[in-house]
């Protein structure tokens, strides 16, 4: 194959960037096709952190399979357990507690933000500007901190089950995440002063992998990635889950479909996390955390599918099952799978320094891709 | 007083009442390379330093802090690391030309300081058209960075290189004018004839706006021709990997990593003489009371200090900005500082031939 | 629309398919050999238009396989199943690529876990398994691999 001797037949270069390269925020592997510094073709070659998940939980217990899931999209561990909890909840026909809604409307709306975060700082360190990456982790240590105090772990960690949660929230919960939102609201704009504001990076960002509405809807982009382009994606908005329909926020849509769009659609939804977050915080109700299932979960002969909003977009988990105590076969509908899908299309004709402000804005996890 | 000047004649006077004039020439002359070698490590050394300190301030974080007194022995450290690790040369590479570009990159910054004055008529080599041999031996930096890039076989190290090309012949330009902008005020390409030119006040405070134009033209472009960032294509960490040097290890990586501190030193060095009087210390106009206090602090202060001044503002940039696309640097240089560093000079010329400034 | 209405507008469509309601959205049975016909129906039909492909899978019964396509319209905001019967020892299926995008990268996904050929498809090549990968398809459910593989 000509891919790793250098050249096409027409002359072009070819890159390998990856699957260790510092843009690509773990092992993606993309051969570029290129004409000087023109991107020709842009070809994803996944695999390289495949743990095949699907076919582990085929022998994992309804129960045991939810800790697989947070090592896909790491950076959104509690909603790829929410979804997974949801989805056997949907099995079992079990409703869960109010409280435990609430807790887990919460620490989804945490994680997105500890998330957006940290593709904040990831995305300026790709644009060359260290100084953001810094900046943005000093929040997400305190959302880190708060998910080590109530869930035990600061990444992956597993605290839905089916029923509701692990554990119940730390005495320290509430007022930990007020601390956090009062440090927020105090450095949200360095954000604005330090990236966004900035002309070369604007320059940098507008104009820059221009997504139409129908390509992102084709290639199914959804989360942040679609609604920059304009598409009302956000499950929670169009097919709400556990309390969402009750609590007042918007869908945030950009209709730009460049980076720069992408890029405001994130800064802009973690405001309305915070937000939800103001809402639910001091109106948390007293009562279980879990509703007593089983020890052993036996789902219905059936199939069940379950979506969620994760930080990337939507998480669907499709279960296949045959009446027995481990699903017969599941999918996991990952959002960065269809996203990475788009980069080719949208990173034709654009420079090698677009690709890394494109890679960035869709927000590329590269377990949640390869799962 | 205490002073460059005074040890340096200290030291030709003795050694001219014990050697023969041949024998001191040519100790000085071995003195003088053993000064720009020690100058270029210590530097190399400082300013790593200095950097480190200055993003950690920047990013809320403390910086090294482990190695001597406040970490400031973690430049020392690193460079024991480099020196004993293997400096590796890939197969395919030109094995002649990959070893030899790391050395050019250094004798061409060493050979900067030739025309650099340190201090009050402390200067290794006062030449008559000292800015203009600046200009030129900066040029040849860039041949150094081919020589790598091409050499390493790689190709991120390739496209680095080529980049880099384009981007220093560019900036190189508009450099030259801004410093052009200088000469034709003070109507000399003599580094000191430049320094005494502004006894009684700073180019920049007599020239007006043009100069304080030329003066931005010049920090942007020197930026660029150092490739620090928001200019850094040739490394663009996150595009290339590490542009062209990619492919170095230990000792050779180590030299152009000095190279590069010590030219953001030059470059510096020359802004703070050409627009901010060198060694001069600040003076205003014929106010002897004021101007005498001020040559109370010794030269060396004034010209590091103002060196330094302009270094942190270059990582000040480095720190803040993000980077910028190959398209867009060229866009600026070409239709936009170019242009302007033209009509500037015409703008100056015009200003030096009426006697408009100061 | 409600749920009887879209049924009765999906098998004006789809006259040969089986429709019947899910556990969750309607399921469409479908000839394999009609799929290629149907989804365009499904696409381009005004009142219809399901541009959204969100998911799309297999299903390994041992006997056959099925193919699962999860359709929604962004427009409507119907989700519908639509799901063929394969033959296992000679899965093949027309795609569906240039009618939804994403599902090139799905597809290619399917073609390597579960060896279904995609008709047409532009360019069906391994995606995840590494270069030169021979033997089963690691989601079918007789692949057996006893280094990597954990049973409990």
């Amino acid at each position: 194959m000509f891919e790793e001797v250098g050249t096409t037949p027409e002359g072009d270069m070819i890159i390998n960037v990856g699957p260790q390269h510092p843009a690509t925020h773990g092992v993606l592997h993309l051969v570029i096709t290129l004409n000087g510094e023109t991107i020709k073709k842009v070809e994803p070659h996944l695999g390289y952190i495949h743990r095949s998940i699907e076919k582990m939980c085929e022998s994992l217990s309804y129960r045991q399979f939810i800790y697989v899931t947070s090592r896909m999209d790491y950076l959104s561990a509690h909603m790829n357990n929410h979804a997974c909890a949801m989805c056997v909840e949907k099995g079992l026909q079990v409703e869960i507690p109010p409280r435990a809604q609430v807790i887990r409307v919460l620490m989804s709306e945490l994680t997105r933000i500890a998330s957006h975060e940290l593709w904040w700082g990831a995305m300026a360190m790709d644009l060359g500007a260290f100084t953001p990456f810094f900046h943005a982790f000093r929040e997400r240590e305190s959302i880190n901190d708060i998910m080590e105090e109530t869930c035990g772990a600061r990444l992956t960690m597993n605290y839905m089950v089916p029923g509701g949660v692990m554990h119940d929230l730390h005495p320290n919960f509430q007022q930990r995440v007020k601390a956090f939102m009062k440090l927020y609201k105090k450095k949200i704009h360095e954000y604005d002063e330090m990236v966004t504001g900035n002309i070369i990076f604007q320059n940098r960002m507008k104009n820059v992998g221009v997504l139409s509405a129908n390509d992102a809807i084709s290639y199914g982009c959804t989360g942040p990635t679609a609604r920059g382009s304009g598409v009302s994606s956000d499950i929670r908005k169009l097919y709400p889950y556990e309390i969402y329909n009750t609590l007042e926020f918007d869908e945030v849509l950009e209709t730009g479909g460049d980076s720069f769009a992408r890029y405001m659609v994130r800064i802009r939804e973690m405001q309305q996390s915070i937000r939800i977050i103001e809402q639910l915080i001091d109106n948390i109700p007293e009562g279980d955390f879990q509703t007593k299932t089983k020890a052993v979960l036996k789902l219905p002969k059936g199939e069940f599918y379950s979506r969620v909003e994760t930080a990337r977009g939507e998480l669907g988990v499709y279960i296949v099952s045959e009446g027995g105590t481990t699903p017969y076969r599941i999918k996991f509908r990952s959002p960065g799978f269809s996203n990475l899908s788009v980069l080719n299309h949208i990173s034709k004709g654009s420079k090698l320094g677009d690709l890394v402000a494109m890679m960035g804005t869709l927000d590329l996890v590269i377990p949640d891709i390869d799962r | 007083m205490w002073s460059f000047s005074n040890i340096a004649n200290n030291i030709h006077a003795w050694l001219g009442n014990n050697f023969n004039p041949t024998m001191t020439l040519v100790i000085e002359m071995v003195l003088a390379g053993v000064a720009v070698i020690g100058l270029f490590a210590g530097l190399g050394l400082v300013l790593v330093i200095m950097e480190r300190k200055v993003s950690a301030w920047m990013q809320i974080r403390l910086g090294p802090n482990r190695v001597g007194p406040k970490g400031m022995l973690q430049s020392l450290a690193d460079t024991i690391k480099l020196i004993v690790k293997e400096g590796l040369t890939p197969d395919g590479a030109d094995k002649f030309l990959f070893n030899l570009a790391p050395f050019i990159a250094m004798i061409v910054a060493m050979l900067l300081m030739a025309p650099i004055a340190f201090a009050k008529d402390f200067q290794l080599w006062d030449l008559n058209i000292g800015v203009l041999f600046v200009s030129a031996v900066s040029s040849i930096m860039v041949i150094s960075i081919l020589m790598a890039g091409w050499a390493s076989n790689n190709k991120y190290s390739l496209m680095g290189a080529m980049r880099s090309g384009a981007q220093i012949v560019s900036y190189e330009l508009s450099a030259g004018l801004s410093i052009l902008t200088i000469v034709v005020l003070s109507g000399s390409l003599s580094v000191s004839d430049i320094i005494y030119s502004q006894a009684d006040g700073w180019w920049i405070f007599k020239g007006h706006i043009p100069v304080l134009i030329a003066f931005v033209t010049f920090i942007i472009a020197v930026t660029a021709e150092t490739n620090r960032a928001p200019f850094d294509l040739a490394e663009a960490e996150s595009e290339l990997t590490a542009g062209f040097h990619t492919e170095y290890s230990g000792m050779k990586f180590a030299l152009f990593f000095l190279a590069e501190y010590v030219n953001v030193f030059i470059v510096c060095a020359i802004g703070a003489t050409l627009f901010l009087g060198g060694w001069m210390p600040f003076h205003i106009g014929s106010w002897e009371g004021f101007n005498q206090v001020m040559d109370y602090i010794p030269s060396s202060i004034w010209f590091f200090g103002k060196t330094f001044f302009l270094i942190f503002v270059i990582m000040w940039f480095r720190w803040t900005f993000p980077r910028l696309r190959i398209d867009q640097l060229l866009n600026l240089e070409w239709k936009y500082l170019l242009p302007i560093s033209m009509i500037n000079l015409l703008i100056v010329t015009a200003m030096a031939i009426l006697k408009w400034h100061f | 629309m409600t749920n009887e209405e879209l049924k009765i507008k999906l098998a004006e469509i789809l006259p040969s398919a089986i429709i019947e309601d899910g556990n969750e959205w309607i399921e469409i049975a479908i000839e394999p050999g009609e799929w290629l016909q149907s989804a365009k129906q499904l696409r381009k039909k005004e009142a219809l238009q399901f541009n959204f492909l969100f998911c799309l899978t297999c299903i390994d019964w041992k006997t056959h396989l099925t193919m699962v396509y999860h359709l929604r319209s962004t427009i409507f905001h119907y989700n519908i199943v639509v799901k063929a019967k394969l033959d296992r020892d000679k899965p093949e299926i027309e795609s569906v690529s240039n009618i939804w995008r994403t599902a090139e990268f799905h597809e290619r996904e399917v073609f390597e876990m579960f060896g279904v050929n995609f008709l047409n498809h532009p360019d069906l090549r391994l995606l995840i398994l590494p270069d030169g990968w021979e033997g089963k398809n690691p989601l079918r459910k007789d692949f057996e691999d006893p280094i990597n593989m954990i049973r409990l």
